[in-house]
């Protein structure tokens, strides 16, 4: 393996363990999520099926952004389009 | 390494694992539809009549619900195709189930649902409300025009990106689960059966593809009805 290919190998790598740092965001959002849903269904335990159904589809816009992340990883590690192997 | 296979050739025109996995599921779905249809009575009496008007009573309540009864009563045509996207979308999630490679992880598939979603809601918007709907690009000054562009784009990217990368990234990882089970059984002396994949991947069977998948469909429903509403509503 030349020196090039080694180094873009190497940033490749970094920059894929960047991207699924996005996680951190998207983790601290759905906890934010849950937590207001908790208060909102100790205040109204009747209206606890809508309450969770909103959370859930919340928390999942939510977590795109983590996804959107990970199709980066994955694109780096495994198409990437700079290394012709 | 997770790029969709050519499994038929027809002369020069080769076609993909994907479009054959939508096929099955495609024909499974007519069957189905064919079943459960035959034979319905006003006063249902068997058990087939009573899910199916459940269902299809659910998801109408649903569309009806999210768009308004005007919406529904002007283009009744919403609901079936809501219901189609659904379960076409809920089955492709759990095709990987069966052993197929579900369509999900092929982002062609994802981006041709998205793009009928968006057309649809450019149809909708200039139904009703004519050829102002699009001068709601250049409010509240003409300077946000190159935002409200990108904004534009984003939208079906986003659509598409999120079910794609939520049940591909539960595919690698499956797989990754697989071989470790394979990896561990290979270190028992004497035995040529990959005994830890029997029984220890269903829980994550049970996230990753049912309940994943199902969370999927129904946000892509949820989202496709959202988006049409917002460009159909008229003050």
């Amino acid at each position: 393996m030349e020196l090039s290919t080694a180094i873009a190998v190497a940033g490749t790598a970094i920059g894929s363990g960047l991207a699924v740092m996005t996680g951190i965001g998207a983790g601290i959002g759905q906890g934010y999520a849950a937590g207001r849903a908790a208060e909102a269904v100790a205040n109204q335990p009747e209206a606890k099926s809508d309450i969770i159904s909103t959370m859930i589809l919340g928390q999942a816009v939510a977590e795109s952004s983590a996804i959107y992340g990970l199709v980066i990883a994955i694109i780096l590690i495994f198409v990437n389009p700079w290394i012709k192997m | 390494m997770y790029q969709a296979r050519y499994l038929l050739y027809i002369g020069n025109f080769k076609i993909s694992e994907t479009i054959i996995v939508q096929w099955i599921i495609m024909l499974a779905l007519i069957a189905v539809a064919l079943f459960m249809t035959r034979g319905l009575k006003k006063n249902p009496d068997t058990k087939r009549q009573l899910l199916l008007e459940w269902f299809v009573g659910g998801i109408k309540g649903y569309t009806t619900e999210m768009m308004g009864t005007k919406f529904v009563s002007r283009v009744p045509s919403i609901v079936p195709y809501v219901g189609t996207i659904f379960l076409f979308f809920i089955l492709s999630n759990l095709a990987g189930l069966f052993g197929f490679k579900s369509p999900t992880t092929d982002l062609d598939t994802t981006v041709a649902w998205a793009s009928i979603t968006i057309a649809t809601m450019y149809v909708m918007g200039v139904k009703f409300k004519g050829p102002s709907y699009f001068k709601e690009f250049i409010e509240p000054t003409p300077v946000m025009l190159p935002l409200n562009i990108v904004g534009e784009i984003a939208r079906p990217i986003s659509l598409s990106f999120r079910p794609f990368g939520n049940i591909l990234g539960g595919t690698i990882i499956m797989g990754l689960v697989y071989q470790l089970n394979a990896f561990l059984s290979s270190l028992i002396p004497n035995l040529k059966i990959p005994i830890g994949q029997i029984a220890f991947p269903v829980p994550l069977h049970l996230y990753f593809d049912i309940f994943a998948g199902s969370l999927q469909a129904f946000i892509f429903m949820t989202l496709t009805l959202v988006f049409i509403g917002n460009a159909a509503e008229t003050e």
